[in-house]
């Protein structure tokens, strides 16, 4: 029943996400994910649900935060300034725990920077973003296939938890066209909410509210929070290793880096390295401890960004000074090439001799 | 022929209502109320309240219930 | 008994200040819910300001905004339940100033959505701070020596800026500050709830509202001021009235 369609990114996941029941969509075009919208401008309609382009990113999340709270499963778009905008809507939509879906497909900041991709928006996406105390669950897909399983897991997992999920990507990853197949559809599950908003009708009145000016409240709240972030942590951590079994020096990178990285590895292998990529998947909750158990035995890896340097530092952490942590990064919408990158791990092979 | 109850858990003794009343029948009582304000008071011994309603219109607390006589000379609870 | 307390306005006091026009308007909304016979399928998206606990007011299920944004909030929660009556409740920052966008365009959109907005030419909740609806010459905690153009800019006339706007389908001014206004006001919003429960596009009603705190004066003056001074800047009456197919 599953033919391969061949499709970009942007597309691949907005097909996804209607496959997973994904009945709303607010947005607002940035490049360079507006095929994503453009998409679902048009498929929508066709399963009965609502595209609207709203006036602004700002708008367009506070959107979503309606059509959450009325139950629907409702993603947004954007890229990196936009997802700044989008910044505050964020943390509320954290607060009244509403689950959504959010794709930032990133490009080069900061400031209105440049179209080309980037790993940059990293801090903002698993660190905070928004004010307060919440975490967003963060996927990081790096082909289309993945980005397809990654959208509908997505659905599911922002309703489980009755939290945002943001799918990371990059301009790359949104314009490039792969083969995808669709697994069987979902029914969007609508009818198990019974906190949602439908119309005080035989119940009472349903209220999605982030103010709560009692402290004792207020700090229950953020502890349950802090609960279920921690059940997150255990149960929702992903990653790939990838010829890590006998490697000297491990590469760590995800998104497009990481399908870089893998070419490289392929190239080094030949060249008798034992050389191996360890993959985060889910990079909230971050894999530490996969990196910390490759840190017992694997003396040097290779952190490889397309940023200054925000991924690294969860490494570092993850391996507690076990493990040299060396990086490399090309920054402004530069990808780095995959001999860059055996260039990189054969410097590093030479000075471990 | 009519008659206003207003409703001291409420009546914030904003005297909205004693400036809309155009009989003049309204006034701040000296007591305080549950509220901690002084709430308004129908005085009415001469039993000159139409129920008009107006003073109900003007209050922003819903704190006042207006009784009208139904026409058999029953007051309507 | 012919007049009391609406079923849909909770019997709880509220926190509003002794003469604030929130309370008037609270009801008159709770009424016309009521009469309409909607209130199990209302949703009421409460703005950031002094009306940010309405949701303690009224017994409908409803949204708290983030501020300005409940008309983006009231249309994705349309958008997914078309049955629902959705209405927002904004004062002048929410509306006026930092929402302007979205209440531009759920109106350019003629988004099936009512919403009320409470104009009391000031920022009640914040302090008395300047609002874009602040009167020129008129005092407030940013503008001690009154309002003047020429560093302030001049009040917004919302109602007129989205009568214009092809999906504006109602847009009314009223008051609070008599009966015969309060009257005239719960026909607006009558109105405005019916254009919206048709399918005929979006509908406002401004409140002309007093805040008498904030002004400095006490309630019954304050709806003198609304009658002396606000009115001639903000004339009462339907800038626009749906056309009936």
């Amino acid at each position: 029943m599953t033919e391969k369609r061949f499709m970009a990114g942007n597309e691949a996941i907005a097909e996804a996400a209607v496959q997973a029941g994904c009945r709303c969509y607010f947005g607002y075009p940035i490049t360079p994910q507006n095929e994503l919208g453009e998409y679902m401008s048009w498929r929508l309609p066709q399963v009965g649900g609502c595209f609207l382009q709203a006036e602004s990113e700002v708008s367009a999340i506070y959107m979503v935060f309606g059509a959450a709270g009325a139950g629907a499963r409702v993603m947004t778009s954007s890229s990196s300034p936009g997802i700044s905008l989008m910044q505050e809507g964020i943390s509320y939509i954290a607060a009244a725990e509403l689950p959504c879906v959010i794709v930032n497909m990133m490009r080069a900041g900061p400031g209105l920077g440049g179209i080309q991709p980037s790993q940059s928006d990293y801090f903002q996406a698993t660190k905070g973003g928004g004010h307060g105390d919440y975490h967003l669950l963060v996927l990081a897909p790096h082909t289309a296939q993945e980005a397809v399983n990654i959208t509908m897991l997505a659905f599911d997992l922002a309703d489980k938890y009755r939290n945002p999920v943001m799918i990371l990507g990059d301009g790359n990853m949104g314009q490039m066209m792969e083969p995808v197949e669709f697994g069987p559809p979902k029914k969007p599950s609508v009818a198990e909410k019974e906190w949602i908003i439908t119309g005080a009708k035989g119940r009472p009145r349903n209220i999605i509210k982030t103010l709560f000016l009692d402290p004792v409240v207020l700090e229950k709240r953020n502890l349950a929070m802090g609960a279920k972030l921690r059940e997150a942590t255990k149960n929702e951590v992903r990653f790939e290793p990838y010829m890590t079994e006998d490697a000297d020096i491990v590469i760590a990178a995800y998104g497009t880096v990481a399908r870089i990285a893998k070419t490289a590895i392929k190239i080094l292998r030949e060249k008798g390295l034992k050389v191996g990529l360890l993959r985060p998947i889910s990079l909230y909750p971050f894999p530490y401890q996969a990196f910390a158990q490759t840190a017992e035995r694997v003396k040097n890896i290779l952190v490889v960004e397309m940023s200054l340097g925000q991924m690294v530092e969860d490494v570092k952490l993850a391996v507690c000074g076990k493990s040299r942590v060396h990086f490399y990064c090309r920054v402004g919408g530069m990808v780095p090439s995959y001999d860059e990158i055996v260039a990189e791990v054969e410097k590093i092979a030479k000075e471990a001799k | 022929m009519g008659k206003v109850v207003i409703d001291e858990e409420f009546c914030k003794g904003c005297m909205l209502c004693i400036n809309a009343c155009p009989q003049h029948l309204l006034r701040t009582a000296k007591r305080v109320g549950k509220t901690s304000y002084h709430p308004a008071e129908l005085v009415d011994p001469e039993g000159n309240c139409t129920g008009c309603g107006l003073c109900a219109l003007v209050c922003p607390d819903a704190a006042i219930q207006v009784y009208r006589e139904k026409k058999a000379g029953v007051k309507e609870k | 008994m012919v007049f009391g307390r609406p079923r849909t306005l909770l019997p709880v006091p509220t926190h509003y200040c002794p003469g604030c026009g929130h309370g008037v308007i609270h009801r008159l909304v709770a009424e016309v819910i009521d009469e309409l016979g909607i209130r199990e399928k209302t949703v009421a998206v409460a703005p950031v300001g002094c009306a940010v606990l309405l949701y303690d007011y009224f017994d409908v299920d409803a949204y708290e905004a983030a501020h300005g944004r409940g008309p983006a909030i009231a249309t994705g929660c349309k958008r997914v339940n078309p049955e629902l009556v959705v209405f927002t409740y904004q004062g002048d920052g929410d509306f006026a100033a930092i929402g302007t966008t979205e209440a531009v365009h759920v109106a350019s959109r003629g988004e099936k959505i009512t919403t009320i907005f409470v104009n009391n030419a000031i920022y009640g909740m914040t302090g008395g701070q300047m609002a874009p609806t602040t009167l020129l010459g008129q005092k407030t905690t940013t503008t001690t020596g009154g309002r003047a153009s020429e560093t302030a800019g001049f009040p917004i006339r919302m109602s007129e800026m989205i009568a214009t706007l092809p999906g504006a389908a109602y847009v009314a001014r009223v008051s609070v500050s008599s009966p015969k206004n309060v009257v005239q006001a719960k026909r607006a919003v009558r109105k405005a709830f019916e254009t919206q429960i048709k399918g005929l596009g979006y509908s406002l009603v401004e409140f002309l509202s007093q805040c008498p705190t904030n002004w400095h004066m006490t309630p019954v003056e304050s709806v003198r001021w609304i009658e002396e001074k606000m009115v001639p800047y903000y004339p009462l009456g339907e800038f626009k009235v749906p056309k009936e197919g």
